[in-house]
């Protein structure tokens, strides 16, 4: 730890005086400010502008051709949970949230399964770090159409499972064929973020419960657990984040249109490509709320902290300056 | 370490568990590779080994009519790309939000981690539309600027963790020998975070090389596509095989290097990947 009672930098231009920072500070965080504003704060309002206008091709009343775009207030949403489309929006909108809860549920004990035996075994822990990040390098894409050969009709799945099922067509089978692939990506990378939570956990903890008599799996609960709890809580927030826009790996393991998989980014990517603009910006709209509700619950109600370090910090060089007489 | 106590019995448990782990991550990709490597009309077999080792799968995604050369060109431009850019971009701001004091400073980088998880079809749509507007479906800059969205927060964060492990007394010595921060930065700073620097670099190009929504969406001409949308749309070229094949063998061009150069520096990976999630 720093101690409270440091000089103050002195000399040159490095006198630390708020203000000159913010100023600084400022002048060095606009670009990427202003990259993130182009690109993700300008589509987004442009989004829900698109979402509330629909396009028309067609004859108005008096008989003359109109085409372009014709603004329709909320239609697009209540066409969305209400209308002729609803059942394929709440089929997408439980299929995103099935894959999340029970995909992310799977990797999560998985990969503290992996992070308990990489942490505790004494041989072979370089070479399993190693390879714990091949399926991480893998483009989502590729390791799709790999589980897609895998996953074939007379492929190796069926035979080491001695089954006959079509794993990638209509059916439970197909989630479970998305599961399995996205699994295999997403586990190892939780273990490797609770390994690192694993290691700074000091081993006398582990004495000092010894001492007092805790077992093995009683360790785990009332020790482990809870002193890995933030960098878990991080990781599965990661994770639901990263599986709420699932895309890639039912696109293209299952294909497009298919009821079983299709989730909300699938669906609004098919609308998009179908220049239907006004629908697809409803469906990304209702997404983006839905994980932006899912991340603030995780933030306030888990106490999920994104930021503690940079708050850490914050707070240390505060003290440091209040120490300071001006 | 406390662990010559433990039992025989669990040890060899946790070494089992080891196998399972490696197991379980290679054992697909292992057989993407395998798969490669088979005969054509071998490709049914699920022996553990080819009967015949060959490399017609490989022949076939660089045949003439395939065009996957110029995929892979179309994927290191976008990714180098927006690497570059992402590094150029990022290294100021992960660097003000590691060193420097300011009001807003959580708000700051609680919008940056906020935007990491924004979902990219919900840029997708309307950039779209706007991309079509200004003709720029099928151009480099239609895939590299949205691929921004996802880079730029990423290369952040991760580039700020490097920044704050490295001892301020460094930058603070610096100053009081007379140099201006600036100086100091570029100086002092910038070539010790060049470790740093160098596995972002490698993370945020491997997230970019990996991209798939977005590529799939700005293009639609086959010259200008990326590898991965490439490889999903392979269609049977020699008739007679299952395309498999010649995937499996795209995938290895795909990932091995990659794969690569992720063991060569899989130390620094790591703590880069993990930096962010552990106080």
């Amino acid at each position: 730890m720093t101690a409270p009672t440091l000089p103050p930098a002195v000399g040159g231009n490095a006198t630390s005086s708020p203000q000159r920072h913010g100023r600084l500070a400022a002048a060095l965080l606009s670009p990427t400010f202003i990259v993130l504003a182009l690109i993700i704060l300008y589509p987004l309002i442009s989004a829900l502008r698109e979402s509330m206008y629909r396009r028309e091709d067609g004859l108005d009343e008096s008989g003359f051709v109109v085409e372009g775009d014709r603004f329709v207030g909320i239609d697009n949403y209540t066409e969305m949970f209400t209308g002729d489309a609803a059942g394929r929006f709440w089929n997408a909108f439980f299929n995103t949230t099935f894959f999340t809860v029970v995909g992310v549920g799977i990797a999560t004990v998985i990969g503290i399964a992996m992070a308990l035996v990489m942490h505790h075994a004494l041989r072979g822990r370089g070479f399993v770090r190693a390879s714990i990040l091949v399926p991480w390098a893998v483009p989502t894409a590729m390791s799709a159409i790999l589980w897609q050969w895998i996953f074939q009709a007379d492929g190796i799945a069926n035979e080491i499972l001695n089954t006959q099922i079509l794993w990638t067509t209509e059916g439970f089978q197909a989630k479970l064929a998305v599961l399995i692939a996205d699994t295999w990506k997403t586990a190892p990378f939780v273990g490797l973020l609770v390994l690192a939570g694993l290691q700074v956990i000091p081993n006398d903890v582990y004495e000092a419960a010894k001492v007092d008599g805790a077992t093995g799996w009683r360790q785990f609960w009332r020790i482990t657990l809870p002193l890995v709890r933030p960098a878990l809580l991080v990781a599965v927030l990661f994770r639901v984040m990263d599986v709420l826009r699932i895309f890639d790996l039912p696109y293209v393991l299952i294909g497009s249109r298919k009821e079983s998989v299709e989730t909300l980014s699938m669906l609004a990517f098919e609308e998009a490509n179908q220049v239907r603009y006004g629908p697809a910006a409803a469906y990304a709209t209702v997404l983006f709320l839905y994980v932006a509700i899912i991340a603030y619950t995780f933030v306030k109600l888990l106490g999920a902290d994104l930021i503690g370090e940079a708050r850490v910090r914050s707070k240390e060089t505060k003290r440091r300056k209040e120490a300071v007489p001006a | 370490m406390s662990r010559t106590g433990t039992p025989r019995g669990r040890r060899w448990l946790l070494q089992l568990g080891i196998v399972i782990i490696v197991v379980y991550c290679l054992a697909p990709f292992y057989w993407m590779v395998v798969s490669a490597f088979r005969r054509p009309n071998e490709q049914g077999e699920n022996s553990w080994l080819p009967s015949t080792w060959s490399l017609e799968n490989f022949e076939a995604v660089f045949g003439p009519d395939v065009g996957f050369g110029r995929s892979l060109l179309n994927s290191l431009v976008v990714a180098g790309t927006t690497t570059v850019l992402t590094l150029i971009v990022g290294t100021f701001a992960a660097y003000t939000l590691a060193r420097l004091n300011f009001r807003f400073k959580n708000a700051a980088a609680g919008i940056i981690i906020a935007t990491s998880m924004f979902p990219g079809i919900s840029l997708i749509v309307p950039l779209l539309k706007l991309f079509t507007e200004i003709g720029w479906i099928n151009t480099y800059q239609a895939m590299v600027l949205p691929s921004l969205s996802f880079a730029l927060p990423l290369a952040v964060w991760t580039l700020a963790t490097f920044f704050r492990q490295m001892p301020k007394e460094l930058e603070e010595a610096a100053m009081v020998d007379g140099l201006t921060r600036g100086q100091a930065f570029r100086r002092v700073i910038l070539p010790l975070a060049a470790p740093g620097m160098f596995t972002t670099a490698i993370i945020t190009f491997i997230a970019a090389w990996n991209e798939f929504i977005i590529a799939l969406s700005m293009v639609n001409d086959e010259k200008m596509q990326t590898a991965t949308v490439a490889i999903s749309r392979f269609t049977g070229i020699t008739g007679f095989d299952s395309p498999f094949g010649t995937k499996m063998a795209a995938g290895v061009i795909v990932t091995v290097p990659l794969v690569i150069v992720v063991l060569i520096f899989q130390r620094r990976i790591i703590a880069g990947l993990t930096a962010g999630g552990v106080k």
